[in-house]
């Protein structure tokens, strides 16, 4: 990232730290923009936030490695998470899962080597009246058979 | 008693709008309520036997009075973590009427002398969470909330924080320090929240559901309120329900309806005519029932004296042909993975178990391996920090001891 972006992103989270009565406390809120804006929580990410809201850089490392959403690899233009748990197990969230191993060709936890897809097991995501579903990115997708999966698929460019 | 009273206008297209809830009725109880008193709110929600809707069903009138009356910040966490395995309830709440929330958390705040409030929304709810935050504004742009509302000289902000995936978090200590920008490890209690919360100061914290339950209860009195449910439970609860299932859904229904009502009036059964083996009727943390004890009233109560929890109102229903070794894994596995490490008992058991029931649902279980989870999981119980190791060890237990011919039978 250049120069300038780093300004606006700094302005961002003091904005966001101003909204605590400690500005630590926007260690997380901090994390998930810098995640949003780089595609990932990258080393200088992380130094940029502690640097920013004036903690040591451990706190920071703390957090990340401690919550499941933050990721200090690069994910994928799309990551799509499939909920393993047990209302979704139920309705053959599994089927699905074995699908999206063949057809994307990597495991849980890999991203395609072309960069567009992150594929990931979840627990459950809230939406156990909708199961089996997945998370594509922010937008959820309920009610899901192979294909309902297919054409998600087929839709993501 | 079908009449839904929380959820009555989830239907109306863009409710989540400040204009529709205001035709609705909206706001009407927070201008009520910032009239009244702060003792007298406190007084009438406890005289509604309004018992908390995140788990352990806390009353929570009596909660507010044990914040103690000085002069420092208060804070309220309204707890939107929702992370506990089959409950969807908070999603149904927040996604259609986000208002009704802002508007409980109004009420909440100015009967506790509150003046900053935070909705700690889990992290995959991003597209709620900017919801949350749109009706926040609008809210604010009507002054509804900002400074000196309803000219009652009441000042409150409203912050969304995301989480970042930790199930641990929905604790309520652990949401306090994960607010605070720490990792999600439970704290220690005593001290209780209400006196040493948020930055030390006093705290409240309630989920989503009990404060979205407060502008019903000013608007229409705490005897409507418990004669809806029951004397020392009042009102209504969104049961949800999930599994094996024909109609998955929320059901808003009268606490102490009967659980075997609620899966077979309300959600048409078991999914294709199958037959029940059991179901979890508090979210995945509550131990299993079996058929013939799916009779009891859906109140705190009675689901305790049943052996089981109320909890988040979650029903999962497994059918008959569901293996027990299936179950046993996705719970065993959920623990050990949300174990947040603190304390030996919790990290160790949960790990221990997982790599058990893993190897019997490889096919290679060995004799003795159902005893030794069933050792495991007990002492696990009653020797942690935080009210987690429970959760992991009651419905593993209860499936053994309820299960055990099956699992036995998948062991050589
Ligand atoms: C491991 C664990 C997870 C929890 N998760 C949630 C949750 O996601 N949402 C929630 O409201 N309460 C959750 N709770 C219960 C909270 O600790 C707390 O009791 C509740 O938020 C209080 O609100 P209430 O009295 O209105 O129910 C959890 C408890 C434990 C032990
Ligand atoms: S019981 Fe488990 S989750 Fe709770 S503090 Fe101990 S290790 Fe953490
Ligand atoms: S089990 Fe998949 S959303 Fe709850």
């Amino acid at each position: 990232m250049s120069m300038p972006s780093w300004e606006t992103l700094r302005q961002e989270v003091e904005s966001l730290a101003a909204r605590y009565p400690k500005k630590e406390a926007a260690i997380l809120p901090a994390l998930h923009l810098v995640q949003r804006k780089l595609g990932y929580i990258s080393p200088e990410g992380e130094k940029f936030v502690a640097q920013v809201l004036g903690v040591r850089p451990v706190r920071v490392r703390e957090v990340v490695t401690f919550y499941t959403m933050f990721s200090q690899k690069p994910l994928g233009k799309y990551h799509l998470q499939v909920c393993s748990n047990l209302s979704c197990t139920l309705n053959g969230s599994q089927t699905l899962l074995d699908y999206l191993r063949e057809k994307l060709g990597i495991e849980p936890g890999e991203t395609t080597p072309d960069g567009r897809i992150t594929l990931s097991t979840v627990e459950c995501l809230g939406a156990c009246d909708q199961a089996p579903c997945l998370m594509v990115n922010d937008d959820l997708y309920g009610r899901l058979d192979k294909p309902k999966l297919e054409a998600l698929l087929a839709s993501l460019e | 008693m079908d009449e839904k009273v929380l959820s009555r206008d989830f239907e109306v297209s863009h409710l989540y709008q400040i204009d529709t809830y205001l035709q609705r009725g909206g706001y009407e109880a927070a201008r009520q309520a910032l009239r009244m008193k702060p003792e007298e709110i406190v007084e009438e929600v406890k005289k509604a036997s309004l018992r908390g809707r995140g788990g352990a069903g806390f009353p929570a009138g009596m909660k507010w009075s044990f914040v103690p009356k000085v002069d420092k910040p208060k804070y309220l966490c309204v707890n939107a973590d929702e992370g506990e395995p089959g409950t969807f309830k908070d999603r149904f709440i927040m996604s259609h009427n986000p208002h009704l929330l802002l508007e409980g958390i109004t009420i909440t705040s100015y009967a506790v002398g509150i003046n900053l409030a935070f909705i700690y929304i889990r992290g995959e709810y991003e597209r709620i969470a900017q919801r949350l935050e749109a009706a926040i504004s609008e809210a604010r742009e009507k002054g509804f909330l900002g400074k000196n509302i309803f000219g009652s000289g009441f000042n409150l902000e409203v912050v969304v924080h995301r989480g970042a995936g930790a199930y641990i978090c929905g604790e309520e200590t652990a949401l306090l320090e994960s607010l605070e920008g720490k990792r999600g490890h439970p704290r220690l209690k005593p001290p209780f929240p209400a006196a040493v919360g948020l930055f030390q100061m006093p705290t409240v914290i309630n989920n989503v559901e009990t404060i979205s339950t407060v502008p019903l209860i000013i608007k229409n009195g705490a005897s409507w309120f418990t004669s809806l449910g029951l004397p020392k439970d009042g009102g209504t609860r969104l049961f949800g329900v999930s599994g094996m299932v024909e109609r998955p859904g929320i059901y808003e229904l009268p606490v102490g309806t009967p659980l075997r009502k609620i899966i077979f009036e309300y959600a048409g059964g078991v999914k294709n005519g199958r037959k029940l083996k059991g179901v979890i009727p508090g979210g995945m943390s509550a131990p299993i029932l079996l058929p013939e004890e799916i009779d009891v009233p859906m109140d705190c109560e009675s689901v305790a004296k049943a052996g089981s929890m109320l909890g988040s109102g979650a029903i999962i229903v497994l059918d008959d042909q569901t293996p027990i070794l299936e179950v046993l894994r996705l719970v065993a596995k959920f623990y050990s993975h949300e174990s947040c490490g603190q304390c030996t008992p919790c990290r160790i058991g949960t790990s221990w178990i997982n790599k058990i029931v893993r190897r019997m649902a490889r096919g290679e279980g060995r004799k003795g391996d159902v005893d030794e989870i069933e050792r495991l999981a007990s002492q696990i119980k009653g020797r942690t920090l935080c009210p987690l190791g429970d959760a992991a060890a009651m419905p593993i237990l209860a499936i053994v001891q309820k299960f055990r011919e099956e699992l036995e039978a998948a062991l050589r």
